[in-house]
């Protein structure tokens, strides 16, 4: 039990730091202790708002990753790989497109879109037999592709100006993070952490088996409601501020079981913590490598993730 | 007298309106092996899911200690049978310490750590099925004969009156065979536990079974002791082959020999 504080302390503190080093370099390196009037706006304007972006969404996308593998008994699954993220980026683009005089409608939208997209995955991936590695992943590239062929649709609509953002936020972009919209990613990746772990001993018998899981004692049908209700929730609200940051759901829960085993009760909300550090990192490199340019940190992501995804599939077929 | 463990009564099942199971009835008392024995695809493993609560019946009703298993909540139904089924790997690398204690689930909250009381029972399991040493291991990397016995090791550490097993003796060596029933025997003996078991292995049956039900066609074909049930009509009635039926001269058991013309 000792151990498993020091570890989660140990986490905590890497979170912290790796904040700290965020806000403190950048295109504007940021002496954190001596500020004039331009670096204290710089400081709380953009960098903090979209650090602490970075950190809600990495918490939301590593959190809904682990617990959708245990649920679905695959390492392979992850929002981004499903079409799940895919799903939300839609239900952006249409809240854009159709209702951009509500602010709230991106990451409601988003959350619709993030939800029917699991749906439709997890009905296409089952058989009678169950559900192959494969079939979900293979599911999972049928929902994306076709997902992004409307997006592609959608996007021909804007003009040239938005579009180049646009593509940007497709491919997973923190730059747009406002004073005020980080709140609602935070919050949502914390009270949606929350409620996966609530779960995470339902989930270690559900990593096992369907039927073992119903043997034993799970409301199987209930528990899977909850999980893709609150991951639809996290993956929306991150989608709807960041776009789609690809296998952060991946290599997360992946590293995070490498050190603690397979317990959701610790991989579920470690991965969240780590998953925040992890992305807080990333954004950093992704705008400080070729500054004052940057990349798309969805870029830094998955050049990490594809290479792990190849491993994992190797590994498991 | 006290409620049987488990009552079947008149139970029928449909699959998307094709009839699977008709008119099945019968008992399981404490302490009592009940085998369930009939060719591929009558409707064996249909049976133990409908006994477990896992397939709704079209007809009939399902007992549980006297109750109605329609009305019992999923953990009250796991407290009081434990399900050893044919086992899939699990792509996690999953400890068999963390294996045996998912079949404590139903004995403390959903939420949280397992008790000191779980653990104890889970620690005695694993002696008792020989596991000490595999605690730590991961399932992916025992055999399947330790796979089986992890298995059952979980089923007993939920505790119930009740076992099902799905063929726990699939796909292991005659040694292991034997071990696994005589595991199950002996736990039904000190326990008191009522099982129900399903396997193709006729002589098996015969040893252990202090009850057998002939299934064939979704319907009952013979229910009682292994020298009323296991005829050669019977058997060639189900499994449409002629066998011979002797007594082995070793234990006194049935013996059920195919022949082959």
């Amino acid at each position: 039990m000792r151990s498993r504080y020091k570890i989660a302390a140990a986490l905590f503190a890497t979170l912290a730091a790796s904040i700290v080093l965020a806000i403190a370099v950048g295109s504007e390196n940021l002496p954190l202790f001596s500020l004039d009037a331009q670096q204290t706006e710089i400081l709380f304007d953009i960098r903090v708002p979209r650090v602490l972006l970075a950190a809600g969404v990495g918490a939301s996308l590593a959190a809904a990753g682990a617990a959708l593998q245990s649920l679905l008994r695959n390492p392979l699954a992850e929002p981004y790989l499903l079409g799940v993220s895919n799903g939300a980026a839609l239900g952006t683009m249409m809240a854009f497109v159709f209702f951009s005089n509500f602010e709230f409608a991106r990451p409601i939208l988003a959350f619709a879109g993030a939800g029917i997209a699991t749906a439709v995955v997890y009905k296409m991936a089952k058989s009678r037999s169950g559900m192959s590695v494969e079939r979900l992943v293979l599911s999972g590239v049928i929902v994306t592709t076709f997902l992004s062929s409307i997006i592609v649709l959608l996007t021909s609509l804007l003009d040239a100006a938005k579009l180049r953002s646009f593509t940007f936020w497709l491919l997973g972009d923190l730059s747009q993070a406002s004073a005020t919209g980080f709140y609602y990613v935070l919050a949502a990746a914390v009270a949606g952490t929350l409620v996966l772990s609530s779960q995470a001993r339902s989930l270690n018998l559900l990593m096992i088996g369907e039927r073992d899981a119903f043997d034993f004692g799970v409301e199987v049908k209930r528990v899977r409601l909850i999980i893709f209700t609150a991951s639809s929730v996290l993956v929306g609200t991150a989608v709807a501020a960041s776009g789609s940051v690809g296998y952060v759901g991946l290599i997360v829960p992946h590293l995070v079981r490498l050190a603690f085993g397979s317990d959701n009760r610790l991989v579920v909300p470690f991965s969240a913590v780590a998953g925040a550090a992890f992305v807080v990192l990333a954004d950093t490199t992704a705008r400080t490598l070729i500054a004052p340019r940057e990349f798309p940190v969805g870029a830094i992501t998955a050049l990490i993730g594809a290479p792990l995804f190849i491993y994992l599939l190797r590994r498991a077929g | 007298m006290s409620e049987k463990l488990l009552e079947l009564k008149d139970i029928s099942v449909r699959y998307g309106g094709r009839e699977i199971l008709r008119d099945i009835s019968f008992g399981i008392d404490a302490g009592e092996i009940a085998v369930l024995i009939g060719a591929n695809g009558a409707g064996k493993t249909t049976l133990l899911k409908t006994a477990n609560g896992g397939v709704k019946p079209a007809s009939g009703e399902v007992l549980l200690d006297g109750k109605p298993i329609i009305k019992m909540r999923r953990r009250e139904i796991a407290k009081r049978v434990a399900v050893v089924a044919q086992e899939n790997e699990t792509k996690f690398p999953v400890s068999v310490e963390e294996f045996v204690l998912a079949g404590r689930f139903a004995h403390s909250s959903a939420f949280g750590w397992e008790t000191e009381e779980d653990e104890l029972a889970a620690v005695r399991e694993m002696k008792a099925c020989g596991l000490m040493e595999f605690r730590g291991r991961s399932m992916n990397e025992l055999s399947g004969g330790e796979r089986q016995r992890v298995v059952l090791a979980r089923a007993l550490a939920a505790e119930t009156g009740l076992l099902m097993l799905d063929e726990p003796t699939a796909n292991l060596d005659l040694s292991h065979q034997a071990l696994m029933f005589r595991l199950i025997r002996e736990k039904c003996e000190t326990r008191g536990l009522g099982a129900l078991v399903i396997t193709h292995d006729l002589n098996l049956a015969a040893a252990f079974a202090d009850k057998i039900i002939l299934v064939g066609g979704g319907r009952m074909i013979a229910l009682g002791r292994p020298s009323e049930v296991l005829s050669a009509e019977n058997l060639q009635s189900v499994y449409g082959i002629d066998v011979l039926i002797d007594e082995n001269p070793s234990n006194g058991k049935i013996r059920v020999t195919t022949v082959y013309n």
